[in-house]
């Protein structure tokens, strides 16, 4: 790269970690199969084991850990192995569970992009985020979780964007996603509140996930969530100066009123093209995206602003600002400047 | 430790190490994010894609995938196939997928040798057939050019995995679809691929970003691309001195442990690979005499089951016999008088216990 880049772009991927990298630079070295039964391999086994239970410990998460390949796994993992007829997610969901619920019943969510626990429909499996990736948009998870058991429906949670800055949702099923909060891309998991929810396939992770562990990973992935979680205050206070100098622009901030989390807001310029925001703030060295990465590419509107009551022309008009533990007034000021010109 | 485990997997090669550590560095940005340092991070998994295209046919794409595992799991349930053929000794991957997938399953015999007979039939009917290149737990080497053209002209596709001969022996001629591992070839562990020949249609397995051409979901990691990639094109410049190096080593094992019979073919397998057994011997406590050597009992993923190994007994091996074997693995980075020292160790702690 010509010149250092200012990242605004946390909620696609976020930094891995200094300590987290020389915890996986270090584990390369440990390189045996956990499945193996000499020294080397129970060394590699010992220390899988431990993460799970590390991890498991840093989330407060009571149940089982199975580690996948990253979140997209984890939540196809939930989705395909539990045993229930009616299935549900809501409208604002990732890619991941959008393309798996395709056919299944539709939950609505209010202009602010907030499902109503009041109003779920009837479902064995119900699929709601924690976090929406694109909005920041924190669901009502304690009364979602009781409507939830409440009708004997399983819950499965796309925590992908919350896990690791915010206390886990009551979910049954939880999905988290590595390199969100400073572990490598390529690990993730999926929490369990028992083995009893998901049917078992063969192979490793107790026959819930077969293929050979991926530890160095899969030791980063503990080692990040054990990070401390200071910043996010500090976080909060930058988002809050940011937005009050986004209104001053005359943007809207998609979801407002609803809680969120400090690290994603989604701001609508209106007249102006997200993507032509995008390739001024890239041009100007700043990175900042239009809603989710994998989908950036795409022409199509977001579902989620869709979702949320609006047109398809006030959609392409969304960009998405997402901040992390490093990010500087400074950072934002030089996208503001990109956005004042 | 002596490590002796190469089908378990393979050390880290030092090179494919270096290539990861700035991708877990400054280079971490989402490779499917559209800005600089996303680009940035695309052109290192394309780099990469074409560095494992290097050990594969031409006329295909390369998608990458967690590992091996979900690979055949995406060749197999991607074709949702009627009528499947594989052959008796397969890895658990491709086994226990082909009968998850609903399809009637024809299971091809192997000889005492551990050898799938070229002309093997296939039933009409069959649209898929799965044969490995080189067995995982005795190294024999399939004769899938023909089966290959077998499959075609029955009108199924044929899937290969290739995850042991990779990186060592020339590509699978004729396959559809080739499944790798990073970590057999001195990769990292949690990334393989499924090359697909062209016109192969495939549906998903995994679903969400549309990512991989829509094949696979979920953000690739530039760092094990990188390493995944840098491995492959290791090999392609190494294959021939690993090759003379494992050929060195299996003529000392040959030379040094007379006493052994050979599980599966001596001359049709990867040299790296040597099953052994000694009538009642006691795998256990040989390796429990022998902590600091790393060798296996079996399959790294059957082992620990209890149940005797379905290759060995594919084999026409006995219970007891199966049980009764070794498997002993070398590659790239075994010394040569280490490897010496470990199976004199081995083979005596093995007289020991018949004359104890």
């Amino acid at each position: 790269m010509t010149r250092p880049m200012i990242y605004l772009d946390h909620a696609a991927t976020a930094p891995i970690l200094p300590h987290v990298r020389e915890v996986v630079a270090g584990a390369m070295a440990q390189w045996a199969n956990p499945s193996s039964q000499h020294a080397a391999g129970r060394r590699a086994r010992a220390a899988l084991e431990d993460a799970r239970a590390r991890v498991a410990r840093a989330l407060n998460w009571p149940g089982e850990v199975i580690f996948t390949s990253g979140a997209t796994e984890a939540l196809a993992l939930g989705w395909h192995g539990a045993q229930a007829l009616r299935r549900a997610a809501s409208s604002v969901e990732h890619a991941a569970v959008a393309r798996l619920a395709e056919g299944g019943t539709l939950i609505p969510v209010d202009g602010r992009g907030l499902v109503d626990p009041a109003a779920l429909p009837a479902a064995d499996l119900i699929a709601i985020q924690q976090v929406n990736n694109e909005t920041g948009v924190i669901q009502s998870c304690a009364p979602l979780g009781e409507a939830i058991r409440a009708r004997g429906a399983v819950w499965l949670a796309d925590a992908a964007q919350g896990a690791g800055k915010i206390a886990l949702p009551d979910a049954d099923m939880v999905a988290v996603a590595g390199h969100k909060f400073g572990a490598p891309p390529g690990v993730g998991a999926l929490l369990v509140r028992s083995l009893g929810l998901i049917s078992p396939r063969g192979g490793q992770e107790r026959g819930y996930r077969p293929g050979t562990e991926n530890v160095p990973s899969i030791l980063g992935l503990a080692a990040a969530l054990e990070a401390d979680r200071g910043w996010l205050a500090r976080a909060a206070d930058l988002r809050a100066w940011f937005e009050g100098e986004m209104r001053a622009l005359g943007a809207e901030i998609m979801g407002e009123g609803a809680e969120r989390i400090p690290t994603i807001g989604a701001y609508r310029l209106p007249g102006v093209n997200a993507t032509a925001v995008l390739i001024r703030a890239d041009m100007a060295g700043v990175a900042i995206s239009s809603g989710a990465a994998c989908s950036s590419g795409s022409l199509k509107p977001s579902p989620t602003i869709l979702a949320m009551g609006r047109s398809e022309a006030e959609a392409r008009e969304v960009f998405r600002v997402s901040i992390g533990r490093d990010t500087t007034q400074d950072d934002l000021e030089a996208l503001l400047m990109v956005l004042r010109r | 430790m002596i490590y002796l485990d190469y089908q378990a997997t393979t050390p880290l090669a030092p090179e494919a190490r270096e290539a990861m550590l700035y991708w877990l560095d400054a280079g971490f940005a989402n490779p499917h994010s559209p800005h600089r340092p996303g680009r940035a991070a695309a052109a290192a998994v394309a780099v990469a894609r074409d560095q494992v295209a290097g050990l594969l046919p031409p006329g295909g794409r390369v998608i990458f995938t967690s590992g091996a595992t979900e690979a055949i799991n995406l060749a197999i349930m991607g074709r949702r196939p009627r009528r499947m053929a594989v052959s008796a000794i397969e890895h658990a991957a491709v086994l226990d997928t082909a009968r998850a997938s609903g399809a009637v399953v024809d299971v091809l015999p192997v000889s005492p040798a551990g050898l799938v007979a070229a002309d093997a039939p296939i039933a009409p009917g069959t649209d898929l057939v799965a044969v490995m290149q080189v067995n995982n737990e005795i190294g024999t080497i399939q004769p899938v050019a023909a089966l290959a053209e077998r499959a075609h002209a029955a009108g199924a596709l044929f899937l290969c995995d290739a995850v042991q001969g990779a990186g060592k022996i020339a590509v699978p001629e004729g396959a559809d679809m080739i499944a790798l591992s990073a970590h057999k070839l001195y990769g990292p562990k949690g990334i393989g691929a499924l090359w697909v020949r062209d016109g192969v249609e495939l549906a998903p397995l995994i679903h969400g970003g549309g990512q991989e051409g829509g094949l696979r979901s979920g953000t690739l990691s530039p760092a094990l691309c990188a390493g995944f990639g840098a491995a492959a094109a290791l090999c392609q410049s190494l294959w021939k001195s690993d090759a003379g190096h494992v050929e060195n080593l299996w003529k000392t094992a040959r030379d040094l442990l007379p006493g052994w019979a050979l599980n599966g073919d001596a001359d049709r397998r990867w040299h790296g690979n040597l099953n052994l057994r000694q009538p009642d011997l006691d795998v256990a406590r040989l390796m429990s005499d022998l902590r600091d050597l790393a060798f296996s009992a079996g399959s790294a993923c059957a082992s620990g089951s209890g149940r005797p190994s379905h290759v060995l007994t594919a084999l026409g091996l006995s219970s007891t016999q199966a049980k009764s074997s070794i498997r002993i693995g070398f590659g790239r980075y075994t010394d040569p008088g280490e490897f010496a020292e470990a199976l004199q160790r081995i083979d005596a702690a093995a007289a020991a216990q018949t004359s104890g």
